[in-house]
């Protein structure tokens, strides 16, 4: 694979959901999650994937992992077609890409504590690996995260927020995945832990050359994280490019709205903005 | 203070019993709210900032308990029976929730919702009823408001219920309004006409407190912010001198901690390291002195007053609060 | 919340020892717990304080059946065969915990098994699998155990199986609404993303979380387990002499009401105890193994 092939690439992918009700003889309606939507993601890089709820980001996150199928398009993992029926593609597809969700107590058993979580992370993707080096390797994942060894017997309803986060990502992480997708993995997080969880994917990205697929609706978060932006409108890919790009000259309506709609901590701004919401309506 | 606060809160203080014994939530609050004015109480999880407000209201869970003082329009509401207490909630005080959703009753129609805190109490005719819902729908905005009243809560979109509730909420003209993290379920498009709406809220002369830990709200809306850390308030200032010039470590840190659209997109955010304490484990100085950039032995021993700005409307509670133009990352 | 942060602070401590801790509390939960400890303890030792054993027949009294007292030995009274009743009622209640805590076993096993499988992989495989659940409910289970008895005869595993075969169907529909509920929970998304086998997942994500609703049900279905077989009993389909259970003697005992009260009320006073025991416990476990941990 040279290195300009891309680690991950969507083409032209499409999901559509056949809506039951309406009555016993009304056809069947059919809602599009997705249409058409490309995306490619370099070795290491980092992609932030942002729209608002119903935008089909968390749909195109799922089909990525193959927790969803896609009807049309087709994926490619180091440049190969992903054929998500067959089994060996789909062990050595898990062991190259994991996930962390939005929910911090919600992604974790809460019947494992936190060792158990990353253990059985280890032994289901790299495993199996004998018990006394998975002790060793989980107490590295966790420390890698900032967890100290104490917080292997913790469960998750013992941990904050950002500390369940951070075992979401050592257990994420513990085989050394190339790609690691964030479904608004810091959007229940409070401002301040936000900023560390952020800082801890950056570094764990740079050190590991990891590639991040970043969800998420907040974009100065991922103006701060990800080199290139794709926006998500109703399920298609409205604009793409690089962070400046977007983030400096946007080409869409659509984007110039989302942007101008991020709240920030200044009152003019905000005022501002409030009082052209009030001339819209 | 003045005497035409419409809420005047004063050392109040919430606690939990739990089988652990009596953990506290929330210490030392004092606030005032006046008519034609928004003020927002900012903390993040664990500051108990809901709690305040959910103690005005005596709507605490059942093993809570509040002490102190919160007198609305003269009258006590900390002790106050049941009674008492609906006869303020919804007439005197009305309430917006965090997730509209699970605010308004799935099974009942738009028009119920709203008419059925009139009619509950005879304050207007079925029909009289129903033109104030009219009317409260145009208030805030909803398009064709006739067919709304027909509709259910699950027909409508986030922003759309969330613009009912609030007409829910001012249905019976209460003179305040509390707002808990009104905009922190919805998308960022529609946060900005919910916003507008409590603007108008304020400008009609009712007073607005708002609960949030979004900054962006707290810019855009409140006159005055309080910020609470570990139970207590840390700061209290008017917006423009808060955003402009924190005079507590914690502000500052918030506020530097909030990723930003404009100017250099540096990879590193600054976050606050560590967690907050948790209400068992709070230590007899500074509760923020752990993760405190500036904090020094005496922080750490001896916990520090809200003291006055003998110039400003502002207070702050620390033993060395930062000096105006102290740059903060 | 705050509940939460409080036991964040003592760390380390899982949900059952929390749960536990809970259970304590519940004065209810602990009184019944102990009279439960009681009965099961009697019905033990019981029988080896008596002189009299279970079908012996006391010829020496004036009637057969004697009212109890303590000056003959015959603590509960005799019944209308002259056999002391202390003993047979605690040798019936031996056979009707038995009964029940076998049965209730059995139908635990098959009701999580099934409740878990058709709840987690859902779809078709979800609806004829509570199809079938269905179709058995709507059977009458009394001509099917009678079938049963006729054509292997009366034997207790027959007993077993037949209380088994009904019990499970409940605990298998309240198992699969959890286990529904629980699919949409992000760490089975989480445990499906790294590869892991249904089975396992079922095992070791699905069946741990509703093991609590488990438990509790299970608590509440041995008092309706030990009221069917003393129905099947009553009708002389359920335990066969010398062995006796609680149901048997409460249906002699019903027989003989007017005349030998006592046989009515010592089985039938055992009976309640346990019943109402149960349910007792069964509330205090509901109370304590309530997932408010999660936020």
């Amino acid at each position: 694979m040279s290195s300009a092939t891309p680690l991950l690439r969507v083409e032209h992918a499409g999901v559509r959901y056949v809506l039951r009700g309406g009555g016993f003889f009304a056809p069947p309606r059919t809602l599009d999650a997705l249409t058409d939507v490309s995306i490619a993601i370099p070795e290491g890089g980092r992609l932030g994937v942002v729209g608002e709820s119903g935008s089909g980001k968390s749909t195109l996150a799922r089909v990525v992992l193959g927790l969803v199928r896609a009807n049309s398009g087709r994926v490619l993992w180091e440049g190969h077609v992903v054929d998500y029926d067959d089994a060996g593609t789909m062990r050595a597809l898990r062991r190259g890409m994991q996930v962390v969700f939005q929910d911090p107590f919600g992604s974790l058993d809460p019947r494992m504590t936190a060792g158990q979580a990353v253990g059985e992370a280890l032994q289901a993707l790299a495993g199996p690996v004998p018990s006394v080096a998975a002790q060793d390797r989980i107490r590295a994942a966790l420390s890698e995260v900032g967890l100290g060894a104490a917080f292997a017997n913790r469960y998750p309803h013992e941990l904050s927020g950002g500390q369940c986060q951070r075992v979401a990502i050592a257990r994420a992480t513990v085989a050394r995945p190339r790609l690691l997708v964030c479904d608004e993995a810091v959007s229940a997080l409070d401002v301040s832990v936000q900023a560390q969880i952020v800082n801890l994917l950056h570094e764990l990205s740079e050190r590991h050359q990891m590639s991040l697929l970043f969800i998420s609706h907040n974009l100065a978060v991922v103006r701060h994280l990800c080199e290139d932006v794709a926006v998500l409108c109703q399920g298609r890919v409205v604009e793409q490019g690089s962070r400046d790009a977007i983030f400096g000259s946007p080409q869409v309506q659509y984007t110039r709205d989302l942007l101008a709609a991020v709240p920030e901590p200044d009152p003019a701004l905000q005022r501002a903005r409030i009082a052209a919401a009030r001339v819209q309506t | 203070m003045t005497a035409d606060a419409l809420l005047q809160v004063r050392d109040l203080e919430v606690d939990f019993s739990t089988s652990q014994g009596t953990v506290n939530a929330v210490a030392g609050v004092a606030f005032d709210v006046r008519a034609g004015e928004c003020v927002a109480v900012v903390g993040e999880s664990g500051s108990g900032k809901t709690q305040v407000l959910m103690a005005c209201l005596g709507l605490l869970a059942a093993n809570g308990s509040a002490q102190g003082s919160v007198t609305f329009a003269g009258r006590e509401l900390i002790g106050a029976g049941e009674q008492a207490l609906n006869t303020v909630r919804g007439t005197g005080i009305g309430l917006l929730s965090q997730d509209p959703l699970s605010a308004l009753t799935p099974h009942l129609r738009i028009e119920t919702l709203l008419t059925e805190g009139l009619l509950d109490r005879g304050l207007a005719s079925r029909t009289e009823a129903r033109e104030r819902a009219l009317r409260a729908l145009r208030d805030v905005e909803i398009p064709d408001p006739e067919s709304r009243l027909r509709q259910y809560p699950h027909e409508l979109s986030g922003g759309m219920r969330q613009r009912v509730a609030l007409a829910v909420a001012l249905m019976c003209s209460p003179r305040l309004l509390f707002a808990d993290e009104p905009t922190t379920a919805l998308d960022v498009s529609v946060q900005a006409r919910v916003l507008e709406l409590l603007a108008r809220v304020r400008d009609r002369g009712l007073g607005v407190l708002i609960v949030t830990h979004d900054l962006g709200v707290v810019a855009g809306l409140a006159d005055r912010v309080v910020v609470m850390y570990a139970g207590r308030i840390v700061e209290t200032a008017t917006t423009a001198d808060l955003l402009a010039m924190p005079r507590h470590p914690y502000t500052a840190a918030l506020l530097a901690a909030v990723p930003r659209l404009h100017g250099a997109a540096q990879a590193r955010l600054v976050g606050i390291p560590g967690d907050p304490p948790q209400p068992a484990e709070r230590p007899p100085g500074c509760a923020f002195a752990a993760r405190c950039d500036f904090a020094d032995e005496h922080c750490a021993q001896r916990r520090p007053e809200l003291q006055q700005d003998p110039y400003r409307v502002a207070a702050v509670a620390c033993h060395r609060p930062l000096r105006a133009g102290t740059e903060h990352a | 919340m705050v509940e939460t942060t409080v036991a964040a602070a003592t760390g380390g401590q899982g949900l059952w020892g929390g749960a536990w801790r809970r259970l304590k509390r519940s004065r209810a939960a602990l009184v019944a717990a102990a009279l439960l400890l009681l009965v099961c303890v009697m019905a033990l030792v019981g029988p080896w304080f008596s002189a009299w054993s279970v079908s012996q027949v006391d010829w020496s009294q004036a009637t057969l059946a004697t009212p109890p007292s303590l000056a003959n030995g015959h603590w509960f009274g005799t019944d209308a065969n002259g056999r002391d009743l202390f003993v047979r009622v605690w040798i019936g209640t031996r056979m009707s915990l038995l009964v029940a805590l076998l049965a209730t076993l059995v139908s635990v096993v098959i009701g999580v098994a099934w409740g878990a499988t058709a709840g987690y992989l859902g779809g078709r495989v979800d609806g004829w699998m509570m199809r079938f659940v269905d179709v058995l409910y709507a059977l009458p289970y009394m001509f099917f155990v009678i079938i049963l008895t006729v054509v292997f005869g009366r034997s207790l595993v027959l007993i077993f199986l037949a209380i088994g075969a009904v019990g499970w169907l409940t605990m298998a529909r309240i198992v699969r609404g959890q286990a529904l509920a629980l699919r949409q929970r992000e760490f089975i998304e989480a445990a499906i993303a790294l590869g892991l086998p249904a089975g396992t997942i079922i095992a070791r994500h699905i069946v741990p979380n509703v093991l609590g609703t488990v438990i509790v049900y299970a608590t509440l279905t041995v008092p309706q387990v030990i009221l069917f077989e003393s129905f099947l009993s009553f009708l002389g389909l359920g335990v066969q002499e010398p062995l006796t259970s609680l149901g048997r003697l409460v249906a002699e005992g019903a027989l003989e009401m007017e005349t030998s009260p006592w046989l009515l009320l010592a089985p039938s006073a055992v009976l309640a105890t346990i019943l109402l025991c149960l349910n007792f416990l069964g509330d205090g476990l509901r109370d304590a193994l309530d997932p408010r941990q999660r936020r």
